[in-house]
């Protein structure tokens, strides 16, 4: 569904992902885990066309999008929910939910989506004319998803949902995801540094450090491969 | 007691036109945080296109009030066109530039237009036609609010509304609010962050021309200078009620005209300026961002 071929990108002269390849595939989990600094967010931000791709390919249903706008990018049903959350402060939580919709034109479909996320999330709708930026942490992260599946993406791109969350909050946001992911069929390509919670819901994964894919595999094989558990999940 | 109220009304009239501008600043910058200095030209612009659409409309006898309106539509959109050139040329370019590249880019555009106003126009005063007639049922009380006045605040307490609806209700208004908010965001839920750019200024560029048109005809004339210090002083009340937020500009115009009117009516008119940058120092000393500036709520 998606594909990347030799993808380069970066800020000023400095080159942040190196010439990466992946490929996510119809209706999967695909987890990119790394450090701090090895380039999963810039990655993200290229398929979006905010950074803009150097060099490589970009495809997206077998059509090159690299180059093109990010609102265009949006309009082919690819969203993300950026890391930091990224909640509109001083718009209420309905009217962010509205800018998630920003693009559709079905007002009926808007209507019964926004409810559909409201008996999701009935904190969002208890909360539906506070500002966005009154919310707690671990209700902006599912604001920031619902404010995603508004748009009712075919790829849901997630950096690092688990920031900054307390554990318990951490699970259910996974649990959502993968609810997300079975209910709707929706692609996921999920960013984490929580590698170890990424890895069990994933399908698949690829390691990334400075700037480069070094490992790529089955989630179950990742988990079980010895560098992998020293290097990012501590065992 | 008569003479507070004509200060008060000729207060109201001036924080009016300071509020017409001084929306223009504020929402450019609460969109890409760039002071436009080229604003006061736009007014200017304003102003002028009146001018001209009007006296050629007077020499035909056409009647008043369509005098008016078409020079008001006029100015508004030849303003407006103006306001999104000079996004294009002077700003878009440097949109990832330094923050010091636009804002000189700014300045120069500003300087600009005042000197092709000057070379294609002309450096003398010119007689604005008095647009806005004497109101009969006025008449008790003209010796204390006059009619432009009143045409003045009502016309600006009418525009106010529209702006309001629009940026609460509409599509463009929340993607302005949201592209103010988080530029980035904005892009990945979809909008077209350059398009909502463009519609700012051609927003803050018609209010301007309003305001062009309104103050031409109240002081009676115009020339190419008069964007400038109308520019500083509307930039003041916007930095006064807290640079990007709306109802701050409105506010901050307020107090300015009512200050000025007060203080020139009271004390001497020959330090009006003084008392009006005096009160900006005041203010900023013990509210920095302005009287309803922004201080940052968000939790990380």
């Amino acid at each position: 569904m998606l594909e990347l071929v030799e993808v380069q990108s970066g800020y000023g002269n400095k080159l942040a992902i190196k010439g990466i390849s992946l490929e996510v595939k119809e209706g999967e989990i695909i987890t990119l885990i790394g450090a701090n600094g090895a380039g999963k967010s810039t990655t993200l931000m290229t398929i979006c066309g905010v950074t803009p791709c150097r060099s490589g390919k970009i495809l997206f249903q077998d059509r090159e999008i690299q180059g093109l706008p990010a609102d265009e990018i949006v309009r082919l049903g690819i969203c993300q929910v950026p890391e930091g959350r990224h909640i509109f402060p001083q718009l209420t939580v309905k009217e962010n939910l509205d800018m998630g919709a920003f693009l559709r034109t079905d007002r009926e479909g808007v209507k019964r989506d926004m409810d559909y996320i409201f008996t999701l999330f009935p904190i969002l709708a208890e909360r539906r004319y506070q500002d966005g930026g009154n919310l707690s942490g671990g209700e902006q992260q599912m604001l920031a998803m619902s404010r995603a599946l508004m748009a009712r993406p075919r790829m849901l791109l997630l950096d690092e949902p688990s920031m900054g969350l307390a554990p318990l909050v951490i699970r259910q946001i996974f649990e959502i995801i993968r609810q997300i992911n079975e209910e709707s069929n929706t692609t996921i390509f999920l960013v984490e540094q929580n590698a170890n919670q990424a890895l069990h819901i994933a399908d698949r994964g690829y390691v990334m450090e400075n700037g480069r894919i070094t490992l790529a595999g089955a989630a179950g094989e990742l988990l079980d491969n010895k560098d992998i558990q020293k290097a990012y999940l501590g065992i | 007691m008569d003479y507070f109220i004509e200060l008060l009304f000729s207060g109201l009239t001036r924080g009016s036109i300071y509020a017409l501008i001084a929306l223009g600043y504020t929402m450019v910058y609460g969109i890409i945080g760039l002071i436009n200095f080229a604003h006061g030209e736009i007014y200017m612009i304003g102003a002028f296109t009146a001018f001209i659409v009007a006296t050629v409309l007077s020499i035909y006898g056409f009647p008043l009030l369509a005098i008016v309106i078409i020079a008001g539509l006029a100015a508004v959109v030849w303003a407006s066109s103006y306001g999104y050139t000079v996004e294009k040329i002077a700003y878009k370019p440097l949109r990832h530039a330094p923050r010091l590249s636009p804002l000189i880019s700014a300045i120069g555009m500003s300087i600009f237009l005042q000197n092709y106003v000057l070379l294609s126009q002309t450096s003398d005063f010119l007689p604005f036609p008095a647009l806005i007639p004497d109101f009969a049922f006025m008449e008790p009380v003209a010796h204390i609010v006059g009619s432009t006045d009143l045409a003045i605040l009502v016309t600006t307490v009418v525009v106010m509304l529209i702006l309001t609806l629009l940026i609460k209700f509409s599509k463009l208004g929340k993607a302005m609010r949201a592209t103010s908010q988080d530029r980035t965001m904005a892009t990945l839920v979809g909008i077209n962050v350059n398009r909502v750019i463009s519609a700012t200024f051609i927003v803050g560029s018609s209010l301007a021309a309003i305001g062009g048109l309104l103050i031409a005809s109240h002081i009676g004339q115009i020339n190419f200078y008069i964007g400038f210090l109308a520019g500083i002083k509307a930039f003041t009340a916007a930095v006064l009620g807290g640079i990007g937020s709306i109802p701050g500009a409105v506010l901050g115009s307020l107090i300015l005209g009512l200050t000025e009117s007060f203080a020139t009516g009271y004390v001497t008119s020959d330090y009006e300026d003084v008392f009006a940058f005096t009160l900006l120092v005041l203010i900023l000393i013990f509210k920095p961002s302005g009287l309803l500036g922004k201080a940052a709520n968000q939790k990380v």
